[in-house]
């Protein structure tokens, strides 16, 4: 085995590996669409984060604007503190809704953000005052259960109350 | 004198106990300082680049076949068996998750490690053995030649380079291998195959973690076949002996330092 031929050997062994290694990273992994650079925190404070993860994305109008990056407890409160890491290339107006969704019917949870119309921007260390718990499946289901129960009881009131049921949910507190 | 005689066999027992402990951290700790020594020496093994060229030929391009064929079986294999209990789930669609995890994730570096140490580890033992059993190493330290920096290093930087190749191309392939049985076979969306993997394998946290593994399967498996050879004992036997042990010693160090790299990874 001469010199020449094992240089051209090793040559197209590293090149397969850089190959192997750079489809791997582009169509495997998602290095290029969901890359978050630079990026400044809020905190958003939640009654229940349902199954929330670190690291979980934050969506907007479906879009990956950012991260969870962290998630503790408030003893004082007793509610969870969620930090946001969001790419500073998007502003939010400083009344925009933090939302706990899931994304399928058992899929993972994420933070879904909706831009109110606050002319102020979100800044670094700032506080997301308005939220909406995760949803627990057990409680809507109750919550159905319960408004079907008073759909039997008296037929005629019955549609008025549950589309209070379902406005009240929208807003965020169940009715119990 | 029937309690004395007792006496000297547990004395016996437990001298033979404590001989093969004291000769397991022996070797041990000569395998590190072996270690050391490959890594104070390695100046050479990148000046004469050539050296270390040779070695990745004879190490890493000579085992592409057998990586490369395996990758595509197992891959094949993982998506015939993912499919079978995923569409039980009524989510056959998540089966290019399925099968880039695993591999990525696990089979990669750990599958490539062992054949690896099967083909490559083996051979450097053996070679290294026969250079001692026939003094080529003893002739070179005459010449006032390192063997160390002349044989030990470039083999060992050679190892240390190729794994992680291989690794990545075992991935790669066993992936293609998946996406031929599960789209075309079976037939799973094309789409979903491709953008669900997206979605869910990370590039930090998935084929970062899964190439750090490689690299530390390449030292780990290359320094025990490098060690076993160079304390191999000069017959044919112990030659023969210091190959098997390479590959028993491989797969088993290979196998724990796995489990205690993905708890680690998995923590953080």
């Amino acid at each position: 085995m001469d010199r020449t031929k094992i240089d051209l050997w090793v040559g197209i062994f590293v090149a397969l590996g850089a190959a192997a290694l750079l489809g791997l990273a582009m169509k495997v992994g998602n290095l290029t669409s969901s890359k978050i650079g630079e990026t400044y925190n809020v905190t958003a404070a939640y009654e229940n984060i349902g199954s929330l993860k670190r690291h979980a994305p934050v969506k907007s109008a479906g879009v990956v604007v950012g991260r969870v990056n962290d998630i503790i407890f408030n003893t004082e409160r007793y509610e969870a503190v969620v930090t946001l890491a969001i790419d500073k290339r998007y502003d939010f107006p400083a009344d925009t809704f933090a939302n706990i969704y899931t994304a399928g019917l058992l899929g993972e949870q994420y933070v879904g953000l909706e831009a109110g119309g606050d002319e102020v921007m979100l800044k670094e260390g700032d506080k997301i005052a308005k939220t909406q718990d995760a949803v627990v499946l057990e409680k809507m289901i109750s919550q159905f259960l319960f408004s079907k129960a008073s759909e039997s009881e008296s037929k005629d009131v019955a549609p008025v109350a549950v589309e209070a049921k379902v406005k009240s949910t929208e807003l965020g507190d169940p009715p119990f | 004198m029937i309690k004395s005689r007792l006496f000297n066999s547990v004395i016996r027992t437990l001298t033979g106990i404590g001989h093969r402990v004291t000769e397991r951290i022996w070797r041990l700790g000569a395998g590190a300082r072996l270690f050391f020594l490959a890594i104070i020496y390695s100046g050479e093994s990148f000046k004469r680049f050539q050296l270390t060229m040779r070695e990745v030929y004879a190490t890493g391009v000579m085992s592409l076949l057998i990586i490369i064929v395996s990758a595509f079986f197992v891959g094949m294999v993982l998506a015939l068996q993912g499919y079978n209990i995923l569409q039980k789930y009524g989510s056959s669609d998540a089966i290019g998750v399925f099968v880039s995890l695993t591999l990525v994730r696990e089979l990669g570096p750990v599958v490539t490690a062992l054949l690896f140490a099967g083909r490559a580890g083996t051979a450097i033992t053996a070679e290294i053995g026969l250079m001692k059993t026939t003094e080529q190493l003893s002739a070179m330290e005459m010449m006032a030649v390192n063997p160390i920096a002349r044989v030990i290093a470039p083999r060992f930087w050679a190892g240390v380079i190729s794994m992680p190749i291989l690794a990545a191309l075992f991935s790669m392939v066993g992936i293609l291998g998946g996406y031929l049985v599960a789209v075309p076979l079976i037939g799973v969306d094309d789409g979903a195959f491709w953008s669900q993997m997206q979605a869910n394998v990370d590039v930090r946290l998935d084929i970062m973690n899964g190439l750090i593994k490689s690299v530390v399967f390449g030292v780990v498996c290359t320094m025990i076949a490098l060690f076993q050879g160079y304390d191999a004992p000069p017959t044919a036997e112990g030659v023969s002996r210091a190959t098997t042990r390479t590959v028993v010693i491989s797969s088993l160090a290979v196998l724990g330092i796995d489990f205690v790299l993905t708890a680690f990874m998995l923590a953080s």
